[in-house]
């Protein structure tokens, strides 16, 4: 690959998606890139970074953007913020709602859909105790085709054993030979939609519940605060965001603040979410 | 350091699972069929058992049903790990007494991810 043409592919994916790829990735970028370029019958990565520049093909810029994200997604990644959801999330906005009995989750930049689904699935168990709510849950990404994928909902035997209870595997999978299906209750349960985290987020609404994990880590300083700036403005006054835990908030925007007590949650700053005080501490100091 | 007995008649798989397991801080015992880990069992209790299905002598849910009915047999928990996927073997797995599933082949994180679910790690 030629230095001009690597320089390109990253300045490229920069501008579109906003991921921030450093010299030590031009492996990534070869063994990623040269199967578009084959696909495309196109001779190699110069020829790639040619047709590229002369911007004439939307499918060629869209499998090249596909190609260069990572789309690494478990049923229940870390276990702990599912937990979390379920003991605490879950029944404060069951309390914060009680009027309107609405609520409405986002999986930020979704992959296949692990996310999205898992918190359908916590819901489903909820049974009676949901009756008259609705919970709307929307998973986006910049990517068409792992979006095509979350909507089938069909996932390989190792997929599903990353991260899934096999309690939820025999309740909610058909095995179809060796792929396994959700059933068609859960995967109603979301809408998925193509969505670039660097544009406007006017169009999905606002939400109850954020979760935008694992995502901040691949953009630069500024971009994490541009992208978490829209987020708060998209979130409710005493709504939730959830970040990896690789993640914060400190030093990039101060829109955010910690929830004490619950590692990985963000409310907005000086909200009521924020002042309450956890569960727990509640019980305990009452 | 928790224990975790892996019972499987491929010493391949012993092998494999072994360095998995050593790596996420398990001591390891072995057993190559049903009736060598119920043996086993009788003697210490281990924490956790990497379980296959088949096997010669006594297979897999043979042996659970019978740790299940031991004194203290319902401590363990047990992880099948077999090449049988289909749902119809995970339910009778699963009424047995089995606490997870894994279907082979599996990898570092397959393993890693079960045994955290079940609080193991």
């Amino acid at each position: 690959m030629k230095p001009e043409d690597f320089a390109y592919f990253c300045k490229l994916i920069l501008d579109r998606s906003g991921l921030v790829l450093g010299p030590d990735k031009s492996y990534l970028i070869e063994s990623r890139l040269t199967p578009v370029a084959r696909r495309h019958n196109l001779g190699g990565l110069d020829a790639l970074a040619t047709a590229l520049r002369q911007n004439k093909d939307a499918k060629l810029l869209r499998d090249f953007t596909d190609a260069l994200m990572t789309n690494e997604s478990f049923f229940f990644r870390d276990t702990k913020p599912f937990d979390q959801f379920r003991e605490v999330v879950l029944p404060r906005l069951l309390t914060t709602r009680a009027t309107s009995k609405r609520v409405r989750i986002w999986s930020a930049a979704c992959s296949t859909g692990q996310e999205a689904y898992s918190l359908a699935m916590i819901l489903k168990e909820q049974g009676a105790k949901l009756a008259g709510w609705t919970f709307e849950i929307v998973g986006t990404d910049i990517s068409h085709e792992v979006l095509a994928k979350a909507q089938a909902g069909v996932y390989t035997q190792f997929e599903v054993q990353r991260g899934l209870p096999i309690q939820f595997l025999v309740k909610y999978f058909k095995q179809d030979g060796d792929k396994w299906q959700l059933a068609q209750e859960i995967r109603n349960m979301v809408q998925f939609r193509e969505f670039n985290l660097l544009g406007e987020l006017t169009g999905l609404g606002t939400f109850d519940v954020v979760f935008c994990r694992n995502v901040l880590i691949y953009f630069d300083q500024k971009t994490k605060g541009a992208i978490l700036e829209r987020i708060a403005k998209g979130l409710a006054p005493d709504g939730f965001l959830y970040l990896g835990g690789a993640e914060t908030v400190l030093g990039v925007t101060e829109k955010f603040e910690p929830l004490s007590g619950h590692r990985g949650i963000y409310a907005l700053t000086n909200s009521q979410s924020a002042a309450q005080p956890p569960a727990f501490a509640r019980a305990v100091g009452a | 350091m928790k224990s975790c007995l892996i019972v499987d008649d491929s010493k391949v798989i012993r092998m494999v699972a072994r360095r998995i397991l050593e790596g996420l801080q398990f001591e390891i015992m072995e057993a190559a069929d049903g009736k060598i880990a119920l043996e086993t069992c009788l003697k210490t209790m281990p924490d956790a058992i990497l379980l296959d299905w088949n096997m010669p002598v006594m297979n897999g849910i043979d042996f659970l049903r019978a740790l299940r009915g031991l004194d203290g047999g319902a401590a363990p928990r047990v992880v099948f790990c077999t090449t049988e996927n289909d749902l119809a073997h995970i339910q009778e797995a699963i009424s047995a007494g089995a606490n997870e599933y894994i279907m082979k082949p599996f990898d570092s994180d397959i393993i890693e991810a079960k045994f955290s679910q079940i609080g193991l790690i």
